[in-house]
């Protein structure tokens, strides 16, 4: 638990029941919208609490304070997830999830940096907030600042060349105080990552760029915490957290498919998904 | 003999001058350095410079993110690149949340000249414009384009400056004062108004001599903020002179003749015509070569401001 951090460090059992909480919201929040994207909202709700809960140094009520670690959310679509777990931190009133992608309110479709509370980097279009994290990491270096910077990048979106030509800059620049993540779940919009744009030998594509790679089960606090305690210890190069998730992670029928990558469940669902997560 | 400068030139130097005042400059380009004439900053202030190779989209956003933590950053490379190469990072790491990224281009237009359409930038200020709450300068000569890189250093928001690759004439003094927003009004005339920005300023103020000959009074105004655009002084044009000519270095679609269009047809309708690149792609040459054949010469501006002039009736 970082000093800076507000509360007290759940335990890991208490983050458990953290990360249950988030996944009803994040259902509760599409569910009312109508429209969203569950799937890779709940493969990284372990990280993503992980990171607020516990290693990230931040104040809620000063969300731009300058000496507060970054998170950049990549992957924008998750952005329900971003926005649950900020209310539960009280950067803005949990009552506002209900207004997720409505006309004039803060929690906008995809991240946007203007809107929200905690937000650092608009998003929406795929493979950009790598890069965009080693222009924060590298002001930390000009400024003499220590904060760390985190990128939650999604799988699908490692098609982009942007993120090689992210991951080859941040190896030459050496920005040590860059972490990033990797939400591997496997599936993507159109289908599994193996049939519509192969990955692998994914950790060797890392490696070779220069970076020093973590794998995690990305479900597991344990694994994730102690990951980015020894992330924190190297040295001279950036860190990539290989993080093997589920997509749809804690709802069966959202398991491990490509159907709710980007769609709303119906009333049944909802309430089925619900019901799952008490 | 008339004084040229290169305008990239002057941007570089303003770049060293800037960085020795302020440490939050810092300086991206793409592997043309030594063309876009970063090199000066690279080589004073190594640390506040990232050369992050022949990786447009990626120099953009870490922009963008050096922006974010307070930075102020100077992106370069050809106009070809950017926006092109990068319009989607501009779009949402820079325009959306309005940071405060300044983006230089070189090797802009036509002027390029021999390498061909590949590197003839003629639609990037279609592109640039098109995007929400960015400020375009188009600086006509050296003395300006320096003035334009310290007033863009000074403003908060993304701004997109243009250069051309070749020695242009100087035509301002040392005394040259540039406003940001605000057209510059270079010969004063009755009968028609050339509005012209950047290399195409002294191709107006040639044409204005000519037409002076044959006693058509020319008003020439430098509209080198290209956006927000001046609407005053274009409204002053149109009611004072009652017909004007548009001259610049890209398509007719979506630069500078599309703009002041818009506010001349919504507020003072008057006879227009537009000196710039029909919707073609052009081909390799010398620079002079080029802009005679696809019509952007003072003696094109002399018979564009004659046929407006007829139209006033």
């Amino acid at each position: 638990m970082p000093p800076e951090s507000p509360g007290q460090a759940p335990s890991i059992e208490e983050l458990t029941l953290i990360a249950k909480v988030l996944r009803r919201h994040i259902i509760n929040m599409i569910g009312r919208a109508g429209s969203g994207h569950p799937g890779g909202s709940l493969s990284a709700v372990e990280i993503v609490a992980s990171l607020y809960f516990r290693v990230l140094r931040h104040r809620p009520q000063e969300p731009d304070w300058p000496e507060r670690d970054r998170f950049i959310l990549s992957k924008g679509h998750a952005a329900p997830l971003l926005y649950a777990v900020l209310a539960e931190r009280g950067y803005f009133p949990l009552e506002e999830l209900a207004t997720l992608r409505r006309i004039d309110s803060r929690l906008q479709g995809h991240t946007d940096r203007t809107a929200t509370p905690g937000v650092e980097m608009s998003s929406g279009s795929l493979g950009q907030g790598l890069s965009f994290g080693i222009g924060v990491a590298l002001a930390a270096r000009l400024n003499g600042q220590d904060y760390r910077t985190y990128v939650l990048l999604g799988d699908g979106e490692c098609d982009e060349g942007q993120v090689w030509e992210a991951a080859m800059a941040a190896a030459h620049f050496r920005v040590d105080n860059l972490t990033a993540i990797v939400d591997y779940n496997g599936i993507q919009l159109d289908g599994r990552n193996y049939d519509i744009m192969k990955l692998e030998p994914f950790r060797d594509k890392w490696l070779s760029f220069g970076w020093h790679v973590i794998e995690v089960d990305g479900h597991d606090f344990r694994q994730l915490l102690d990951a980015f305690e020894r992330a924190r210890l190297v040295i001279g190069q950036p860190v990539v957290i290989i993080a093997h998730t589920v997509k749809g992670k804690g709802v069966s029928f959202m398991e491990n498919t490509a159907d709710f990558h980007g769609k709303a469940p119906n009333a049944a669902q909802w309430e089925k998904a619900l019901k799952e997560l008490e | 003999m008339v004084e040229e400068a290169s305008l990239r030139e002057a941007y570089g130097k303003a770049l060293v001058d800037l960085g020795r005042v302020n440490p939050d400059i810092v300086v991206l380009d793409s592997d043309l350095c030594r063309s876009t004439m970063t090199q000066y900053f690279m080589a004073e202030f190594p640390g506040r410079g990232f050369d992050c190779g022949v990786a447009e989209q990626n120099t953009v956003s870490i922009a963008a993110g050096l922006a974010a933590s307070g930075k102020i950053p100077f992106v370069s490379t050809f106009a070809v690149f950017m926006p092109g190469r990068c319009f989607d990072q501009i779009r949402i790491s820079i325009a959306q949340p309005g940071l405060n990224v300044k983006l230089v281009t070189t090797h802009a237009g036509l002027t390029v000249g021999e390498d061909g359409a590949s590197h003839q930038a003629i639609e990037d200020l279609a592109l640039i414009c098109a995007l929400p709450g960015f400020t375009v300068i188009v600086p006509a000569d050296a003395v300006e384009a320096a003035l334009a890189v310290k007033a863009a250093a000074a403003h908060k928001g993304p701004i997109y400056i243009r250069l051309s690759r070749a020695k242009q004439p100087v035509i301002y003094g040392d005394d040259y004062r540039f406003t940001l927003g605000r057209a510059v009004n270079m010969r004063e005339g009755r009968d028609v108004t050339i509005i012209a920005m950047g290399i195409m300023v002294t191709a107006a103020l040639a044409a204005a001599v000519a037409l002076e000959g044959e006693g058509i009074s020319c008003r020439v105004l430098n509209m080198s903020t290209l956006k927000p655009i001046d609407e005053s002084a274009i409204i002053g044009a149109a009611e004072e002179t009652g017909a004007i000519v548009t001259a610049e270095e890209h398509l007719e679609h979506g630069g500078l003749g599309s703009a002041v269009a818009r506010v001349v047809s919504k507020s003072r309708p008057v006879p227009m015509e537009m000196v710039a690149i029909k919707d073609t792609y052009a081909q390799s040459g010398k620079p002079a070569e080029l802009l005679q054949r696809y019509g952007l010469t003072a003696e094109d501006i002399v018979k564009a401001a004659r046929r407006a002039v007829k139209r006033k009736g």
